[in-house]
C-alpha cells in the first residue's frame, strides 16, 4: 500500500526523455535542399581534380593489368597448383562482402524502422553498386577465356551443353547478378525524387534535359507516393533476403568442398557477418571525409557514426565468435586434417596473416567501440575502419590462400607469390572504385534529399505540441 | 472549360505553408466530395493516403505475380535441361526431381530478380511515368514542389468543380497564391 500512494511523485519526478533530432541545428527543408543540391551544382573543387586524377590514373593501369591478363594468360598471375585461387577470389570475396553494408542500410534498417539510415542510405547504396562492379570483374577474368564467359548463361547452343545448376558457382552466378540489378533498381527508385529537385533547379538547358529524363516527370503528387511508397517498401523487402542470400551463396562456393577449414557449416552466416561487418567499415571511410569536405555534419551527425561504430562493434563480435568457433570445431572433431589446417593457420608460414588481420584488425581493434569516447572520436573511428577494411581482406585471403597452401599431401605443398599483375590488378580496382564514387559525388544528390527530408519534425503532419504530446525539451538526459 | 484569355483550365491550385496545413486541407477537399484532385510535396507525409481518401496501393499485388513468374521460370529453367533436354549426372546427384534442393538458391534468386523488375516497372507504369511534362509544371511556384513546397490541385474535369467553389474552399483551408493553372 505505501508503494501505491508513492507511485505518483515517482512519475512525475520523471523527466521526459527527449531524443536527439537526426539532423541538427534545426535545418529546414529548403536548407536541406540547398545544402545537397550545392554539392552537385558548385564547381568541382581542386582536391576532386587532384584525388579524381589520382584515382582515374590508378584504375586506367589497372584495366592496362587486365587487358593484359586477358590477351596473355592467367599465367600472368601467380597462381600455381596448390593454389589456384588466391587473389582473384580474395578480391571478389572482399568486394562483394563490401557491398552488403549499402543493402542492409537501404533495405534492413529501413525494414527496421531506422530513421538514421536516410542520410546515408544513397551514398552507401551507391558504393554497393561500385563494389559488385569491381567484384564482378575477378570471377569474369579468373575462368582466362573470358570471351567464353557467356557459358555461364544458361542459354540453348549447338553443342547441348547446359551449365550445371546444381553447382555453387552457378549459384553464385545467379545470386551476383541479381544482386546488382535488384540494387541498381532500388537505387534508382530512391534517386527519382532527388532527380526532379536537381531538375528543378537546374539551370543550364543540358541539365534541365539530362535531369529532367532521369527524373521521368516526377512531380511529387501524393497518388503517385502512394505506389512510390510501396514499390520502396517492397523493393527493401525483398532485398533483405537477398542481400543475405547473396554471401550465403558466396560462402558456398567454399562449404560445399572437401577441404580443411572450407567444409564447415559455419560459413553462411560467418561470411555475412564479416561482410556487413567490412561493408560499414568502407561506408565510414567514405562518409567521414565527404562529411567534412561538404559541412554536411548537420545531417550525418555524430549519433550516425557513433551507430554505424555499434553495428561494427556488434558484426565485429559475430566476426570473433565464427573465429573462435572454427579453433573450437578444429579440436572438437577430431579431425587430424582439421586440427592441422586450424595450427597452420595460426603457426604456419602465413602466420603474420593471422595475427595482425585476423586477431588484431578485425577481432581486438572493433572492441574499441565498447567505449564511447571511441565511438565519438573521429580519429579512433577511422583507425579502426581502416584496420577493419584492410583485416577483412586477410580474412578472405587466410581462407582461400590458407585453405589451399597445404594440401592433403606434404609433397604437394606450396606458396602463393603474387606477381605485378596480381597486386596491380588489385590496386587498379581499388581506384576504379574511388574514380566511380568521385564521379558520384559530383553528379548526383549523395544523401537522399526527400528521405532526410521526412525525419524533420514539421515533416510529420501531426507535429507541433498537442495535450497529448508536449513539447520536447532538452533536460540533459538525452542519448547524444 | 477556359480562360478568358483562350486557355483551358487545368485546376484550380493553392500552395500551403507546411505539411499540417496540407494535410488538413485534404481531408476537407475529401470531405467537400472531389475526387479528380492531388496534392503534391517534396516527400511522402505520413497518413495522406487515408486524408485524401486513398485506399492501400495495389501495387503489391503486381509484385507478387512477378515473383511467382520468377520462381516458375527458374524451375522451368532447372527441371528442363537437367531433366529432360540434358540429363547427366553430376556431383552424384540425380537429375530428376530429387534434385530439387540443390536447385533452391536459383529459384529463390530468379523470385527476387522478377518481382524486382515488377515493382520497379509498376511504380512508373501505375504512375502514368514516365512522362515528358504534365500542366501543373506550368505554375512557376511549383518548382518549390521538390525543395520546400505543399502545394493542392483541384482538376477542372472533376464533376464537381466550379471555379468559385473550388476558389472558395481553398481559400477557407488556408491555401495562398490560389491560381487557375492552364493546361497548354
Amino acid at each position: 500500500m505505501d508503494s501505491a500512494s508513492t507511485a505518483p511523485g515517482v512519475i512525475s519526478d520523471e523527466k521526459p526523455l527527449a531524443r536527439v533530432p537526426l539532423v541538427l541545428n534545426k535545418r529546414n527543408f529548403s536548407w536541406l535542399t540547398e545544402r545537397i543540391s550545392g554539392v552537385v551544382e558548385q564547381r568541382a573543387p581542386r582536391w576532386w581534380w587532384v584525388t579524381f586524377t589520382i584515382t582515374a590514373t590508378i584504375a586506367t593501369f589497372g584495366l592496362f593489368c587486365l587487358g593484359y591478363q586477358i590477351s596473355t594468360g592467367v599465367g600472368t598471375w601467380g597462381l600455381n597448383h596448390p593454389v589456384g585461387w588466391a587473389w582473384d577470389i580474395t578480391n571478389f570475396v572482399f568486394w562483394i562482402g563490401i557491398g552488403h553494408a549499402g543493402t542492409l542500410i537501404s533495405a534492413i534498417l529501413f525494414l527496421l524502422r531506422q530513421k538514421w539510415r536516410t542520410s546515408i542510405n544513397r551514398s552507401a547504396e551507391a558504393m554497393t553498386l561500385f563494389a559488385v562492379m569491381c567484384a564482378a570483374i575477378f570471377p569474369g577474368i579468373h575462368v582466362g577465356r573470358v570471351w567464353m564467359a557467356w557459358f555461364l548463361a544458361p542459354v540453348p547452343n549447338s553443342w547441348g551443353v547446359w551449365p550445371n545448376f546444381r553447382s555453387p558457382l552457378m549459384w553464385d552466378v545467379f545470386a551476383v547478378s541479381t544482386y546488382f540489378t535488384v540494387s541498381v533498381l532500388f537505387w534508382y527508385t530512391g534517386l527519382i525524387p532527388d532527380l526532379a529537385t536537381l531538375r528543378d533547379r537546374a539551370t543550364s538547358k543540358i541539365k534541365k534535359l539530362l535531369f529532367g529524363i532521369f527524373a521521368v516527370g516526377w512531380r511529387g503528387s501524393n497518388r503517385n507516393w502512394r505506389h512510390y511508397e510501396m514499390a520502396y517498401l517492397l523493393l527493401a523487402g525483398i532485398s533483405t533476403p537477398l542481400v543475405l542470400s547473396v554471401h550465403s551463396v558466396v560462402s558456398f562456393d567454399f562449404a560445399t568442398s572437401i577441404l580443411p577449414t572450407w567444409h564447415t557449416t559455419i560459413f553462411p552466416p560467418y561470411f555475412v557477418a564479416g561482410a556487413i561487418f567490412g561493408g560499414f567499415a568502407m561506408v565510414l571511410t567514405l562518409m567521414i571525409p565527404a562529411r567534412a569536405i561538404f559541412k554536411l555534419q548537420d545531417i550525418i551527425t555524430p549519433q550516425h557514426i557513433d551507430k554505424m561504430a555499434k553495428i561494427i562493434l556488434l558484426t565485429g563480435s559475430f566476426v570473433t565468435y565464427a573465429y573462435t568457433m572454427e579453433f573450437f570445431m578444429a579440436w572438437y572433431s577430431g579431425n587430424q586434417y582439421e586440427k592441422f589446417a586450424f595450427f597452420n593457420r595460426v603457426f604456419g608460414p602465413y602466420w603474420w596473416y593471422w595475427w595482425v588481420g585476423m586477431l588484431f584488425c578485425n577481432m581486438l581493434s572493433p572492441q574499441l567501440f565498447w567505449f564511447k569516447w571511441c565511438r565519438r572520436n573521429i580519429y579512433v573511428v577511422y583507425f579502426v575502419c581502416m584496420c577493419v577494411n584492410a583485416g577483412m581482406w586477410f580474412e578472405r585471403f587466410i581462407i582461400i590462400v590458407g585453405g589451399l597452401h597445404r594440401d592433403f599431401l606434404p609433397s604437394s605443398w606450396g606458396m602463393f607469390y603474387p606477381t605485378w599483375v596480381d597486386i596491380w590488378t588489385f590496386i587498379g580496382t581499388l581506384g576504379i572504385f574511388t574514380s566511380l564514387f568521385l564521379l558520384f559525388i559530383r553528379f548526383l544528390p549523395m544523401i537522399a534529399m526527400s528521405e532526410v527530408k521526412i525525419v524533420l519534425p514539421e515533416a510529420n503532419p501531426h507535429h507541433g505540441p498537442t495535450a497529448d504530446h508536449p513539447p520536447l525539451v532538452a533536460t540533459g538526459k538525452e542519448r547524444t | 472549360m477556359r480562360t478568358p484569355s483562350g486557355h483551358t483550365v487545368y485546376a484550380m491550385a493553392a500552395e500551403y505553408e507546411s505539411a499540417t496545413a496540407l494535410y488538413e486541407a485534404a481531408k476537407r477537399v475529401r470531405d467537400a466530395g472531389f475526387k479528380r484532385w492531388d496534392v503534391y510535396s517534396p516527400f511522402p507525409i505520413h497518413g495522406m493516403d487515408q486524408a485524401m481518401g486513398l485506399g492501400k496501393s495495389w501495387l503489391s499485388a503486381v509484385v507478387l505475380c512477378g515473383g511467382i513468374t520468377g520462381l516458375l521460370t527458374a524451375a522451368v529453367l532447372e527441371f528442363g535441361p537437367s531433366w529432360f533436354i540434358y540429363p547427366v549426372i553430376v556431383h552424384g546427384k540425380p537429375f530428376d526431381w530429387r534434385t530439387v534442393p540443390a536447385f533452391f538458391p536459383i529459384m529463390f534468386e530468379l523470385t527476387v530478380l522478377f518481382s524486382a523488375f515488377a515493382a520497379f516497372f509498376a511504380v512508373l507504369i501505375m504512375n502514368g511515368l514516365p512522362r515528358w511534362n504534365h500542366p501543373i509544371f506550368n505554375w512557376d511556384r511549383f518548382s518549390r514542389a521538390t525543395n520546400d513546397g505543399f502545394f493542392l490541385a483541384i482538376e477542372a474535369r472533376d464533376p464537381r468543380f466550379t471555379e468559385i467553389e473550388a476558389r472558395e474552399l481553398l481559400e477557407s483551408t488556408g491555401g495562398q497564391h490560389i491560381t487557375i493553372v492552364h493546361e497548354d
